[in-house]
């Protein structure tokens, strides 16, 4: 951790939570009920709102048509399995749709089942090369738009959620089709836009040829089959990169245009491009706190959550900073210099890009997994041992460190939920939280949540060990193999997609396993959501006395960040022992 | 807290031990355990490993130091469970004891039952328990009415202050609308006859008793969904230490040397990181909030209404008893014209000789302030006239002179059927007096007024800081009175209650607890009398008076048995001392796993990964006794924690914020730091014993 670090690391922070201000207070306007505001708002609101009458003219939908938590979720569901059944579609059929120069084959049925699970849960995890699997029409048509509608689903089910705590002793939540129409239209669509033309400016791609020659600088002489052979150019894969590049970090759904994902060229070429990327990724997230508090009715709410979030993530990545700034005692001896200089970044550059170095590769890791778009920058696989246990543990919090777009509100909201009912009963009440009392049914939904996913993880990782051919394909021997194979099930199960890398996830196994623990760890925790949504939106607001435990106060963070760790903790300290941690033991007794 | 504290303990002998360890072993029973999910864990668990030891003394002979090892924490699990059971049983029989000392004390008021309404027909003297509707019975001036009825012959000035709050006397008799009596209230004069209209039945009594021997108990909401919330934990933790296994041998295949992890460790490792604490202590904690309530003599038909106890906002409160003292009291002579205030004092002091209510007597009390001594009748030739319904007044004749006093409008009539006049001038300080929320009584002298005396609501002593202590704990208490609205803002500003319902009637009480809740507040009120039954039923928390009538106590969901209304006080702090029990050891159980972690982690994978010693901080002195220790701490910290378990935690009323810090720096910050300690502790033990 050196003075650049700090500074980078403060800049950041500081410009997502000034940029998260006002955009939450914007998204709490749209979601609120006032649809004819918008009407008479400037000329860009004007032709956004009559699209926005034109779609629910178009679907036959009555905007102002209010569900309750079980038509709301049914909707959703549906909507969502439809995304998928349509993307699975345009990956088998890929031969025969337009838009494919490179002629690429239909994806094969578990890789597509796989890849539609993946994109429909805002999960991203791929398991194919895009530069090699897929053509220009899957990426935009299939993808892309799921990248949009995962996201904006994800923003639904916050905005429902706090739709609950705003609203009292009534049934209806919202119209889905409305949430997810303005999510889309007013909120990532726009900002996506913006993104791409200011990434596009940095030297992202857009464009739809498919592929392009080059000459190489340095012609090279490589051994192919026994004979030599004399390479002078080479085939760059294009397309439109920079509309996908947006959603990809905006929506935090981290599905690269290239296998390479942010580290590669045309989609992350320099390093303000990097830092673009990464205020996009906590972007959404971080303004959705801010609009809970503000459509709560009290900002100090919704700050509460903010900071929890913040520090946690400060923390981590600080620690991240410092694990891969040290040096990687396995080199030690050897003729190579791990100190920082003017001319290189030093610490653990194994794995990194050079534009980038240790500094941008950790915030970016960091980010990435925090919220649960699992892009990347850099190879998770050649941290070291504790660098590499940031980015694992971080999901295994549950993905709420600022968490997916909407997802990581609603996932923090549980962890609220078990620190309210704790805290509460040890003022002596029966725990409430914003006036909304936390009974029985409550807990139980509390519970459900909370448990699926580290259930998923821990189930997965267990059944994958015990299978001979699912651990012959590890990268690694030792515990650096389990961690991978940990890795992979805690990625895919808090819906990240982050893949640490050296695990080939191929096999029929993990392409049906992943794609399993995405479609679980995704609805098996919306469904208890959803129900306490319902709950919680029919009880009574009880207005706070003396005896109400304040839940704004630095104590309340504190408590709650504490829960967090904890419960992270406890769930996966065994886990963690024997992968990273005994890693980390087993290098330093070594060396 | 200050009152249940101050309440006899219960004398715990070494036979009400020995029977709390009896029943342990009988609660053994799977039927029993499978109630507690968190125990039931363990006593899976303990089983298993017992299983597992006779496999090792059956197939393994020779290593004797791995059976020992099962042996040893099979032990401990075991006690683990027992432990729990024991918690439980202590907190039965206390409450079993209570119960007993209950029944031999509870008292009746005797009732004068008579065969024919008639007065002067021969009654007999009965238990109140014994009697049935459609009894008739005798009350005469002085009697308590031992039951809800209707006058059927009779009329008598009865004092139903401490029912409807209104200190005035009313006249209740025989036919028209006011032939209905509360038990409960009092005859001041004169006599009734009441047919009984309710059977005051035992069931209800017993069916309470029942409740609080456990036998009965439900469990309540907050305790049902704290159920839930340890039951999902330990499902959790049954995934982290079911999927070691594979994990473990999945490291051995890695490193290619070691042996998974045992069966016993991870069960060892479940019961640690499980909530046992909460999980074993849980029942215990309900069941002595029951037992507190008790000691505080107040009986609970459910604990729910315990429990919600500590969630009320709002705390009606009747005026008399409660806030005021249940009599008005003399205060203050108002001399007439040319008449001193020492002779208005000896005149009253004489007109109030031989009355013998409260107020009667705080007349003669204030009169020795003038140095008016206490005048023996007869020596005057004095004849008492007392207070009847039909002159509303009383007083003395002494020879042909006639000392009355009575409300204004009576001696008015009074004085002018004398030819006398009732001075303007008295007529203002009568006014004065009624402004100031008091009561004025005149004084006449033959066919003079010679002043007025103010009696006057009084405000109990130290009732002011318990509504301090009130709002502090963020209820809002608001005053019930029948009185005018004068009367009633003069007392409440004195008293200092947040608010007052004047003129209360049924129906307005009723509309208020409504209101109330309607905002999502939760209401408590006491009450004793039938017309109080509606609003009682109507509340969160109602509390009856055992004095107040059958169909109130029916309506209550708690019956004070010392009729002590400000009860309701150390009701919400037990309800809210049961919730603060529960969360605390939640957290210090939760709290406890992390030195767990540091203490079996380390052991359990020492023979693949000795290097994961390095977490192995406390420094234990092999894996076996790391182990051990923490299912000993883990077995010891319950019983340790039974006291806490069966107090209650102290409740302050300081605010949330700070009792929140508070306890998070006790049970949060000390249950992580605590267990470090004791484990390395225990490890000591073991090596200086020799064990294994």
């Amino acid at each position: 951790m050196n003075a650049n670090s700090m500074i980078q690391l403060t800049v950041y922070i500081g410009l997502v939570l000034l940029l998260s201000w006002p955009l939450g207070l914007y998204i709490a306007r749209i979601f609120m009920d006032e649809p004819k505001r918008w009407s008479s708002g400037g000329r860009v609101t004007r032709i956004l709102h009559s699209v926005e009458c034109g779609i629910y003219r178009l679907a036959g939908v009555d905007p102002q048509m209010e569900m309750d938590w079980v038509a709301y979720t049914v909707s959703l569901l549906v909507f969502n399995l439809l995304g998928a059944v349509l993307l699975y579609a345009i990956l088998r059929l890929q031969e025969w749709l337009p838009l494919n120069p490179q002629h690429f084959q239909s994806v094969s049925p578990a890789m597509a089942f796989n890849t539609a699970v993946s994109f429909m849960t805002n999960t991203n995890w791929q398991s194919y090369s895009g530069e090699t699997t897929l053509g220009m029409f899957a990426q935009m048509t299939g993808l892309t738009v799921q990248n949009f509608v995962s996201a904006a689903t994800g923003l639904c089910i916050a905005i429902v959620l706090i739709r609950a705590f705003a609203r009292e002793s009534q049934k209806h939540l919202g119209n889905f089709w409305v949430d997810l129409t303005r999510a889309t239209l007013y909120i990532l669509l726009p900002i996506s836009v913006l993104l791409a033309v200011l990434l596009m400016s940095q030297g992202v791609i857009q464009n739809f040829q498919g592929i392009k020659q080059v000459d190489l600088l340095h012609p090279v002489t490589v051994t192919m089959n026994h004979r030599p052979v004399r390479l002078t150019h080479q085939v760059l894969p294009m397309g439109p990169v920079a509309s996908q590049e947006a959603i990809k970090q905006l929506g935090t759904n981290g599905g690269g245009y290239f296998n390479m994902n942010s580290a590669h060229p045309f989609e992350n070429p320099t390093p303000l491009s990097d830092f673009l990327e990464m205020v996009a990724m906590l972007l959404l997230p971080a303004a959705t706190c801010v609009a809970f508090g503000e459509m709560v009715g009290d900002r100090r709410q919704g700050w509460a959550i903010l900071a929890a979030m913040t520090i946690l993530f400060v923390v981590f990545a600080t620690g991240g900073l410092i694990a891969e700034h040290g040096s990687n005692p396995e080199l030690h001896g050897l003729p190579v210099t791990m100190q920082g200089s003017r001319l290189q970044s030093g610490g653990n550059m194994e794995g990194k890009e050079v534009r980038f170095g240790v500094t941008d590769s950790v915030l970016f890791n960091t980010t990435a997994t925090a919220t649960s778009t699992g892009a990347v920058n850099s190879t998770s696989d050649s941290y070291l041992p504790l660098g590499g246990l940031i980015p694992l543990w971080l999901m295994q919090l549950g993905e709420v460190v600022y968490g997916g777009i909407g997802s990581g509100f609603y996932g923090m909201m549980l962890f609220v939920l078990v620190a309210v009912f704790v805290a509460g009963l040890m003022v002596g009440r029966t725990p409430e939280y914003l006036g909304k009392k936390i009974e029985t049914f409550d807990i139980k939904m509390v519970a459900l949540g909370i448990l699926v996913t580290p259930a998923i993880i821990l189930v997965g990782t267990a059944v994958a060990v015990l299978i001979p051919h699912a651990t012959n394909v590890l990268g690694n021997p030792g515990p650096h193999g389990f961690t991978e194979i940990l890795y992979a099930f805690s990625s895919v199960a808090n819906n990240n997609g982050s893949a640490m890398g050296g695990l080939t996830v191929t096999s029929t196994f993990y392409q049906v396993a992943t794609g399993l623990a995405m479609l679980m760890g995704r609805f098996w925790f919306v469904l208890p959501v959803m129900a306490l949504a319902g709950s919680l939106v029919m009880k009574k607001k009880i207005p706070p006395s003396l005896g109400t435990l304040p839940t704004h106060t630095p104590l309340f963070i504190t408590l709650l960040i504490g829960t967090v760790l904890l419960v992270g903790a406890l769930n996966f300290l065994p886990a963690l022992s024997l992968g990273p941690l005994i890693e980390h033991f087993l290098i330093i007794s070594t060396h | 807290m200050s009152e249940i504290d101050s309440k006899p303990k219960l004398t715990l002998s070494a036979s009400f031990f020995m029977k709390a360890a009896m029943a342990s072993f009988r609660k053994l029973d799977p039927r029993i355990q499978i109630r507690n999910p968190v125990m039931f864990v363990v006593y899976v668990g303990a089983c298993l490993t017992t299983l597992l030891y006779f496999r090792s003394i059956l197939t393994e002979g020779r290593a004797v130091s791995t059976s020992g090892f099962i042996l040893a924490t099979t032990i401990w699990l075991w006690l683990t469970v027992l432990f729990a059971n024991f918690a439980e049983a202590v907190g039965e029989g206390q409450n079993r004891a209570q119960v007993e000392t209950l029944r031999k004390a509870r008292q009746d008021t005797p009732a004068k039952k008579i065969a024919e309404a008639k007065y002067g027909a021969s009654f007999e003297v009965i238990s109140s328990r014994n009697l049935k509707r459609n009894d008739l019975i005798l009350v005469e001036a002085g009697d308590w009415i031992p039951g809800d009825g209707e006058a059927v012959a009779g009329l008598a000035s009865i004092d139903e202050s401490a029912i409807t709050g209104e200190s005035a006397p009313v006249i209740r008799g025989a036919g028209g609308d006011f032939d209905s009596v509360t038990g409960g209230t009092r005859v001041l004069s004169d006599w009734l006859i009441v047919r009984i209209t309710a059977d005051p039945g035992e069931a209800f009594l017993d069916r309470m008793i029942k409740m609080v021997e456990g036998a009965a108990r439900q469990k309540t909401p907050n305790e049902i969904a704290l159920t839930i919330l340890l039951a999902a934990m330990t499902v959790i933790f049954l995934l982290v230490c079911a999927t070691l296994l594979p994990f473990s041998v999945f490291s051995v295949r890695l490193m290619h040397h070691g042996h998974p992890v045992s069966i016993t460790i991870l069960v060892a490792l479940l019961v640690c990181l499980i909530p046992t604490t909460i999980g074993a202590l849980l029942s215990a904690i309900g069941i002595a909030g029951m037992g507190r309530m008790l000691r505080a003599n107040v009986l609970a038909t459910s604990g729910r209404a315990v429990e919600a106890a500590g969630d009320v906002d709002v705390l009606l409160l009747d005026k008399t008893g409660t806030i005021t003292l249940g009599n008005r009291q003399a205060t203050k002579f108002y001399p007439a014209g040319n008449v001193s205030e020492k002779d208005l004092a000896d005149l009253a002091q004489l007109a109030s000789i031989a009355d013998q209510t409260p107020e009667g007597r705080s007349i003669v009390v204030l009169a020795k302030q003038y140095g008016i001594r206490e005048r023996d009748l007869a020596s005057l030739d004095a004849r008492f006239i007392p207070f009847s319904a039909s002159t509303r007044m009383s007083g003395v004749d002494l020879g042909v002179r006639q000392i009355r006093k009575g409300a204004s409008d009576a001696i008015r009539k009074h004085v002018e059927r004398q030819s006398g006049t009732f001075p303007d001038s008295v007529q203002e300080i009568v006014d004065f007096v009624a402004r100031n929320g008091s009561t004025p009584i005149v004084v006449s002298d033959q066919s003079s007024v010679v002043g007025v005396i103010e009696l006057k609501d009084i405000v109990k002593g130290g009732i002011k800081e318990r509504f301090i202590q009130l709002r502090r704990m963020g209820i809002q208490t608001i005053m019930i009175t029948g009185d005018n609205r004068l009367t009633a803002a003069a007392i409440a500003a004195e008293a200092g209650v947040d608010d007052f319902l004047a003129e209360a009637t049924p129906e307005k009480k009723l509309e208020l607890i409504r209101d109330i809740q309607a905002r999502g507040k939760l209401v408590a009120m006491t009450g004793d009398g039938t017309n109080d039954a509606p609003a009682l039923a109507q509340a969160d928390v109602a509390v009856a008076m055992n004095s107040g009538t059958q169909v109130a106590k029916e309506a209550a969901n708690l019956v004070d048995l010392d009729s002590n209304p400000t009860k309701l006080i150390e009701i919400v702090e037990t309800g809210k001392q049961l919730l603060m029990t529960r969360g605390a050891l939640t957290t210090f159980s939760i709290a406890n796993d992390v030195a767990k972690y540091f203490a079996i982690l380390p052991a359990a994978f020492s023979s693949i990964y000795p290097q994961l010693n390095a977490l192995n901080i406390m420094d234990l002195s092999s894996p076996a006794h790391a182990v051990l220790s923490a299912v000993i701490f883990n077995a010891l910290i319950i019983v340790a924690l039974i006291p806490l378990a069966l107090k209650g935690t102290k409740y302050r009323p300081i605010g949330a914020e700070r009792v929140l810090r508070r306890f998070l720096w006790i049970y949060g910050v000390g249950g992580v730091i605590l267990p470090f300690v004791g484990i390395k502790l225990i490890d000591l033990v073991l090596v200086g014993a020799h064990w294994l």
